[in-house]
């Protein structure tokens, strides 16, 4: 797993790259957590270059969205998710608990 | 049955998702059926790691995987505390934000990835059997 952090004006992009499971979820709850620690709520995860993620990377992405979207301050927002990690969010019940979008640069624009 | 030890740590769910994925394309499985193997396989492994095997260092577990005529079958065997994923509720997938659970998402996707996962629990080895017949 990959992580890189790009901050703009409305919000951060985190891009994450490779297979978030167990062993690498830590790290990834580690990168969304330092951005609220820095008071950054509006984030959109760049997932264009994930291969896998099981419910490891599902829960951190919960617990995020949960942090961000608390007091109304922010957001966190999903970007190219592929198919397969699509559908087993799904089977998750989760894609409704995220925005989607198609494009980076729309998604941190939306915020 | 060719079976593979793998200690049980978190950092060899790789190497356990790439032995279900090998035995399944040779079975003749789809791309798409080959990933949702691997996160059963993941999500049941992961759970013998983080509750079976809770604060016991130096554990392992046996894997083995094979086809039985169209069929793939995983079976996972430990040795540490009985959890058997029939017992745990299923997570309520229409929770608000604020209600959902962080736990029990493992086994339910487990159960909907799988045909059938039955565990059996003898003296003091567990044994988890995972089962999918080719589409």
């Amino acid at each position: 797993m990959e992580i890189t952090t790009q901050e703009f004006k409305h919000g951060d992009l985190v891009a994450v790259k490779g297979r978030v499971d167990s062993a690498t979820a830590p790290d990834f709850t580690k990168a969304l957590e330092k951005i609220n620690e820095a008071g950054r709520f509006k984030i959109a995860v760049d997932m264009s270059e994930l291969e896998y993620m099981s419910s490891a990377g599902f829960r951190a992405l919960l617990a995020s969205q949960r942090n961000c979207k608390k007091y109304n301050r922010g957001e966190l927002v999903l970007v190219k998710v592929p198919e397969r990690i699509r559908e087993a969010l799904e089977l998750a019940g989760f894609t409704e608990l995220f925005k989607t979008f198609d494009d980076p640069i729309e998604a941190v624009g939306n915020f | 049955m060719p079976k593979i030890t793998y200690p049980a740590k978190f950092e060899f769910l790789d190497e356990i998702r790439d032995f279900v994925a090998e035995v399944a394309r040779q079975g003749g499985f789809s791309d798409k059926e080959i990933y949702s193997l691997q996160l059963a396989a993941d999500e049941a492994a992961s759970n013998i790691i983080e509750h079976a095997y809770e604060g016991i260092p130096d554990a392992s577990l046996d894997i083995t995987c094979t086809m039985q005529g169209d069929t793939i079958v995983i079976t996972m065997r430990d040795e540490g505390i009985s959890f058997d994923p029939s017992k745990v509720k299923q997570p309520n997938l229409k929770a608000k934000l604020s209600e959902r659970q962080i736990g029990g998402l493992g086994v339910y996707l487990m159960r909907k990835l799988m045909d059938d996962v039955r565990y059996e629990s003898v003296g003091k080895s567990n044994t988890l059997t995972m089962i999918k017949r080719r589409a």
